[in-house]
């Protein structure tokens, strides 16, 4: 298996005045491709911090992250926003959608902002809303949906530009069990067609969904194991 | 991001926040609009003064004592009391002067047909008629004869004969000037205001009769000559001055002032031409100031849409294609408002044309620089905000509240 993601000895240290919160105390994870990894830990534990690393919107302090065999540590701010364009696709918890905005042009997004790639942007994003059972409901505006399908619209444009690897901080958490479920089983149809997941909960019920869970505390690393069925 | 695509995104934002959008447009289209209208009415004026100092003749001099002032005003003093109907015969033989008229004024009451008139008696020789290129309607203009004998006749006006016969044929009748009684002989054809003066309210005399019976002097205010060609005037007013510094003692070339029409006009449009750029500069701060109103706008726009920056962030916009969302939009605002004060602009000089009664001329040219500046305007104030737009941290933007 093909490593995707490789941390070594990420350090992230926050300071608020005279406050210094030490975020991430010296990560080190390795994520094949097609993995489907649970993140869970207390709040505060840096689960947030990590995902933002390896999202490539937040550089560490130190330390080493290899995204698909390239070093991220050190890139300038161009090439990690076109790291996050073509290599990883959001789903945050609180849907992170653009208001009065269109399901079909937020998904759309993604496409308008990636470079040396032409394609057509309707037809492609009609097409990943398709595949998260949004066919239907294209023209609706986010305040027109509800939690479950603005998170499907999230998770459309998550995929519409067919990155390798998906990140999820917390994305059923303001959803009901049965949305939760829903939206849960795309993200194994994600991974069962390849996609490399990476989700952060707090529900053990969700995390049960992986193949792998890491637990966090204090800005380390204290457990790593296969989810057990 | 491609342009289109960004020139929609700012569109939209903008339609999003009409009343705002248009508030902060009224800077640009006010400023616009004023920049415009004022250069038009600029340009109305100096196209008036040239088209009024030409209607005078092209090839006409004026002679003057007194040396010209910085100011462009002909001082005054002592050396007035110079010019004599003698210097006329003088000048009258220098090759290529066509015509040369005295010119004495006295102001006085006319009296006579239906009631009085105040006026300013302009005594001359029948030359000036050629000089001014001005005919008469009706009677004849007086003769050497009457000038030689001081006659007591005149030619008036069309406003003078207006206000004392009206529809009454005013030649032969017999009115007073002060206590002189004069007999009408000619009425001047209608010329119409010239630089907010009404030429035809003038009474012509004969000079020797404006000189000798009303003002008592044996000193002319002005000589006018008309040159044969507009190409031979610098050299006749060459030879006037050398004639006349000749025949004076005690003068020199500074105790006289021959000054052609074009000089005249030269200097009366610069004149007004430095009004006209004052007063764009003046309506340019405006739209300087609509500028600030557009950046402190954009700022505004940055802050509440903070969220909406980290989350294009989150999907691969990179600080290039941010920059250039905000920047477009405070494009497409400014030149938006240019274009409404553009149309803005064409209706108030219609309406100033066609209703105030304002000559105002309409510049293509500033249309164009008016849309350019406030596109620049755009750039210039929308670049901070932009800027700081394009900053931000992807992960604060994404968590701001
Ligand atoms: N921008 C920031 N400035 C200062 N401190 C921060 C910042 N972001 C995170 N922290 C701190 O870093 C620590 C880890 O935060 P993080 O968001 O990673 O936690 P988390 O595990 O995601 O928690 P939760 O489950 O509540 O989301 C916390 O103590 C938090 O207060
Ligand atoms: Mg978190």
């Amino acid at each position: 298996m093909k490593t995707l993601i490789k941390l070594t000895s990420i350090v992230k240290t926050y300071r608020m005045g005279d406050v210094i919160v030490n975020a991430l105390r010296g990560v080190d994870v390795v994520i094949n491709e097609g993995e489907f990894v649970a993140v869970m830990g207390a709040s505060g534990s840096g689960k947030s911090t990590m995902m933002n690393v390896i999202g490539c919107l937040d550089l560490p302090d130190s330390g080493s992250f290899m995204l698909d065999g390239k070093e991220v540590f050190g890139m300038n701010r161009r090439n990690l926003a076109d790291l996050r364009n073509t290599k990883i696709g959001f789903v945050f918890q609180n849907f992170s959608l653009l208001a009065r905005t269109t399901a079909l042009e937020n998904v759309e997004l993604p496409m308008h902002y990636r470079h040396g790639k032409k394609m057509d942007y309707r037809a492609a994003a009609r097409a990943a809303l398709e595949k998260v059972g949004l066919g239907e409901r294209l023209d609706h505006m986010p305040n027109q949906l509800s939690g479950g399908q603005q998170q499907r619209v999230a998770i459309a444009r998550a995929i519409v530009n067919d990155p390798p690897l998906i990140l999820a901080d917390e994305p059923t958490g303001a959803l009901d069990t049965q949305t939760s479920a829903e939206v849960m089983q795309l993200f194994i149809d994600l991974n069962n067609n390849g996609k490399t997941i990476v989700l952060v909960t707090h529900e053990p019920e969700i995390a049960a969904y992986a193949k792998r869970l890491i637990r966090m505390r204090d800005g380390l690393i204290i457990s790593d194991e296969p989810v057990v069925k | 991001m491609r342009t289109s695509g960004l020139i929609k995104t700012a569109c939209k934002s903008i339609l999003r926040n009409r009343v705002r959008s248009f508030l902060t447009m009224l800077g640009i289209i006010i400023g616009v609009a004023s920049v415009i209208v004022m250069v038009a009415i600029g340009e109305g004026a100096q196209l008036q003064i040239r088209q009024q100092i030409e209607a005078m003749g092209t090839n006409v001099l004026t002679v003057r004592a007194g040396s010209m002032s910085a100011r462009g005003g002909v001082r005054t003093n002592v050396a007035r009391r110079i010019l004599t109907l003698q210097d006329i015969e003088r000048l009258r033989v220098l090759p290529g002067i066509v015509a040369i008229s005295p010119v004495s004024r006295a102001s006085g009451r006319i009296v006579g047909g239906i009631g009085n008139w105040q006026t300013t008696a302009m005594g001359v020789t029948d030359d000036f008629l050629v000089i001014r290129d001005w005919e008469l309607d009706d009677g004849v203009m007086f003769t050497d004869q009457d000038i030689r004998s001081a006659g007591k006749v005149a030619v008036i006006g069309k406003t003078v004969a207006d206000e004392l016969f009206p529809n009454i044929d005013p030649i032969g009748a017999s009115v007073r000037i002060g206590t002189m009684p004069v007999r009408i002989i000619g009425l001047l054809r209608e010329r119409g205001q010239n630089m907010g003066d009404d030429q035809d309210d003038i009474v012509l005399l004969p000079v020797t009769t404006v000189m000798q019976r009303m003002s008592g002097t044996r000193f002319i205010d002005q000589i006018m000559i008309s040159t044969e060609t507009m190409d031979i005037i610098p050299d006749v007013q060459g030879a006037v001055l050398a004639t006349l510094v000749a025949s004076h003692r005690g003068t020199n070339e500074d105790s006289f002032n021959v000054r052609s029409q074009s000089e005249i006009m030269e200097r009366a449009t610069e004149t007004s031409r430095t009004m006209t750029a004052l007063l764009a500069a003046i309506a340019g701060v405006s739209l300087v100031v609509g500028g600030i109103g557009i950046m402190n706008i954009m700022l505004v726009s940055v802050t509440e849409r903070t969220r909406e920056i980290g989350i294009r962030m989150a999907v691969g916009a990179r600080e290039r294609d941010i920059l250039m969302q905000f920047l477009i939009e405070s494009i497409v605002l400014s030149v938006m408002g240019g274009v409404i004060g553009v149309a803005l602009s064409v209706v108030l000089i219609y309406v100033m044309n066609d209703v105030a009664g304002i000559a105002a001329v309409f510049e293509p040219a500033t249309v164009l620089m008016s849309l350019a500046f406030s596109g620049f305007v755009g750039v210039f104030f929308g670049f901070y905000p932009a800027r700081k737009a394009a900053r931000l941290n992807p992960i604060q933007a994404l968590r701001f509240e």
